[in-house]
């Protein structure tokens, strides 16, 4: 028995069981590319998990269990009931909520390290460095998070917040400020107040680089404060010599950065860009052309809308963030449902950046029961518009917008966008004619063949529908 | 240490690029989340550090907070992407 114990407190053994806590992450990472293996692969994921926390609590010397399991049970108490209501159009500001606890508490545990060996004394120099990379990083994704989840959720206003051009200037001054504490520290001093002021910098640097942010750009800001919680876990790995950690963290560091990658290629902008902040905001919407003549839309009726979808050989649905504000999801497969039944050919265009999140799209059409088959793809669908007789836009704006593609001057020129314009009638779901989070004029508007459809989405796809059961 | 750390840490880079490069699109919430989840694995650190020997109120009832940071990051993350792609799966069910 006392042989057994020991064997499962060595060191050799944690080790072990890391390396396969590590593995399952991988493995169940690598499940996540194809629908028919995702959930064993998060559930594969998840086992890693369990493994990594009992390989820990196995440590010789481990104790403060009563401690430990209260930290556990709080995290419980609030994460369960979270993750179990949160709507799917809610999706994104929880995961940024999530994202966020994660890089506080990697700056919570760089902090305690260094009050518990009185500024890394006695610490090798890499310790010191990679705890205090840890710290700020940490700090920034926490509070660069919350501030993303208040804009998601609407407690703070999705329009970028910017003080102008000196904010950059801000900006740097405080990374600047924060850097200045880590080697001040680093090199041997253990005020705790540059501890303190080294968090705080990085808090208020967090604040205001997401602040500035405009909602349509959330899915590019939301994947990289994912790859900086991530590296900065990987870095308290690094400090705490913790291979899980550091495998882990990379892991979802060289995902986030992936990510973040494509989000901003989907919208032909520089990550750099993008941080710095402030989208449009100069332009307003105009009801007046180039050439100075008065543009007009014109809109139509509910019925109308179903008449015309209804003798279509094609409809496609370009969902927005206005189909997640409004929750019609389940109200457009509905739709779709019954023009299926009268022989038409229902497919939905996804641009990469629709919505708040990579992906945002996908998920609530997945939870409104849409075949997967039909969720095509932005260069699998753009050939197919000019064979399409309606486009239905619901709560999209720029990821249609022609000036993307035609007007150089415009601040979106050269944003890959979903061809509508091209198909032979377009249907926009509006709620009003006010533009979009960008404040970009939308010329398609404007075009002979499209028509408005203006109210709320669901309600307006409602009025669709049971226009088409009368039919 | 230091050094095998590092080789770690850069392999783990590439394994993560190479592994993540090939999800589609469609799956990129469910992704993000997933990862989310793991990158929770701070509640690790968080245990190390109080369990290995914590001195002081301050220490421990920050620490306290880590782990529950960490916690609600480990546990929510897998059950909302386990959610969600649920809902995925259930589909395709439905046509086989």
């Amino acid at each position: 028995m006392i042989v057994a114990a020991s064997f499962l407190h060595d060191s050799d053994f944690i080790g072990l069981l890391y390396i396969v806590a590590f593995s399952l992450f991988i493995y169940g990472l690598s499940g996540l590319t194809g629908p028919n293996t995702a959930v064993r692969g998060n559930k594969i994921a998840a086992v890693g998990m369990v493994v990594a926390v009992v390989a820990t609590l196995l440590l010789p010397g481990m104790g403060e269990w009563g401690l430990i399991a209260l930290g556990a049970v709080i995290g419980t108490a609030v994460g369960v009931p979270a993750a179990r209501n949160v709507k799917m159009t809610a999706m994104p500001q929880m995961v940024a909520l999530f994202n966020g606890v994660g890089g506080g508490a990697v700056a919570l545990i760089a902090w305690v390290e260094f009050r518990q060996t009185d500024g890394f004394d006695g610490e090798a120099l890499y310790v010191a460095l990679f705890s205090l990379f840890a710290a700020i990083v940490g700090s920034i994704s926490f509070w660069g998070s919350n501030v993303a989840f208040g804009k998601l959720q609407e407690i703070l206003p999705g329009r970028p917040i910017t003080i102008g051009r000196a904010q950059q200037v801000v900006n740097l001054a405080l990374l600047a400020a924060a850097v200045a504490c880590a080697v001040a520290i680093a090199t041997g001093s253990d005020a705790q107040l540059l501890m303190i002021g080294l968090l705080v910098f990085a808090a208020l640097l967090g604040l205001f680089v997401v602040l500035p942010i405009g909602g349509a750009d959330m899915p590019v800001v939301i994947s990289l404060l994912n790859a900086f919680t991530g590296l900065s876990a990987a870095a308290t790995g690094m400090a705490l010599n913790n291979t899980s950690l550091i495998v882990a963290g990379m892991i979802v560091g060289a995902s986030g950065t992936i990510l973040t990658r494509l989000m901003a290629e989907a919208m032909n902008r520089s990550i750099p860009a993008i941080v710095a902040g402030g989208f449009g905001g100069t332009i307003t919407a105009g009801g007046v052309g180039d050439d100075g003549t008065e543009k007009t839309v014109r809109s139509t009726s509910a019925a109308d809308a179903a008449i015309q979808m209804a003798y279509a050989n094609q409809v496609v649905v370009v969902p927005g963030y206005g189909m997640a504000v409004a929750q019609a999801q389940h109200a457009v497969r509905e739709m779709a449902k019954l023009l299926e039944g009268k022989g038409v050919e229902v497919k939905y265009a996804i641009h990469p950046v629709a919505g708040r999140m990579p992906g945002h799209m996908n998920v609530l059409l997945a939870e409104a029961d849409v075949p997967y088959d039909q969720l095509k793809e932005m260069d699998d669908i753009n050939g197919e518009f000019a064979r399409t007789a309606v486009s239905l836009v619901i709560g999209a704006n720029d990821v249609t917008n022609p000036d993307a593609r035609e007007k150089p001057d415009s601040p979106i020129y050269g944003m890959p966008i979903l061809n509508v314009d091209q198909s032979q009638s377009v249907i926009v779901l509006k709620r009003s004619m006010n533009s979009g989070f960008a404040g970009i004029d939308n010329p398609l508007f404007y075009n002979p063949k499209t028509s408005m459809l203006f109210g709320d989405a669901k309600a307006s796809v409602q009025a669709v529908t049971e226009e088409l059961k009368a039919l | 240490m230091l050094v095998q750390n590092l080789a770690i840490l850069v392999l783990a880079g590439f394994v993560g690029y190479a592994v993540i490069s090939k999800v589609p699109n469609t799956l990129h919430t469910p992704l993000m989340s997933g990862t989310n989840a793991i990158h929770g694995i701070v509640v690790l650190g968080g245990i190390i550090v109080l369990g290995l020997g914590a001195d002081g109120w301050l220490n421990k009832l920050l620490l306290v907070i880590a782990i529950a940071f960490g916690t609600i990051n480990v546990v929510g993350g897998f059950l909302v992407t386990d959610r969600m792609l649920g809902m995925f799966k259930g589909r395709r069910g439905e046509r086989t």
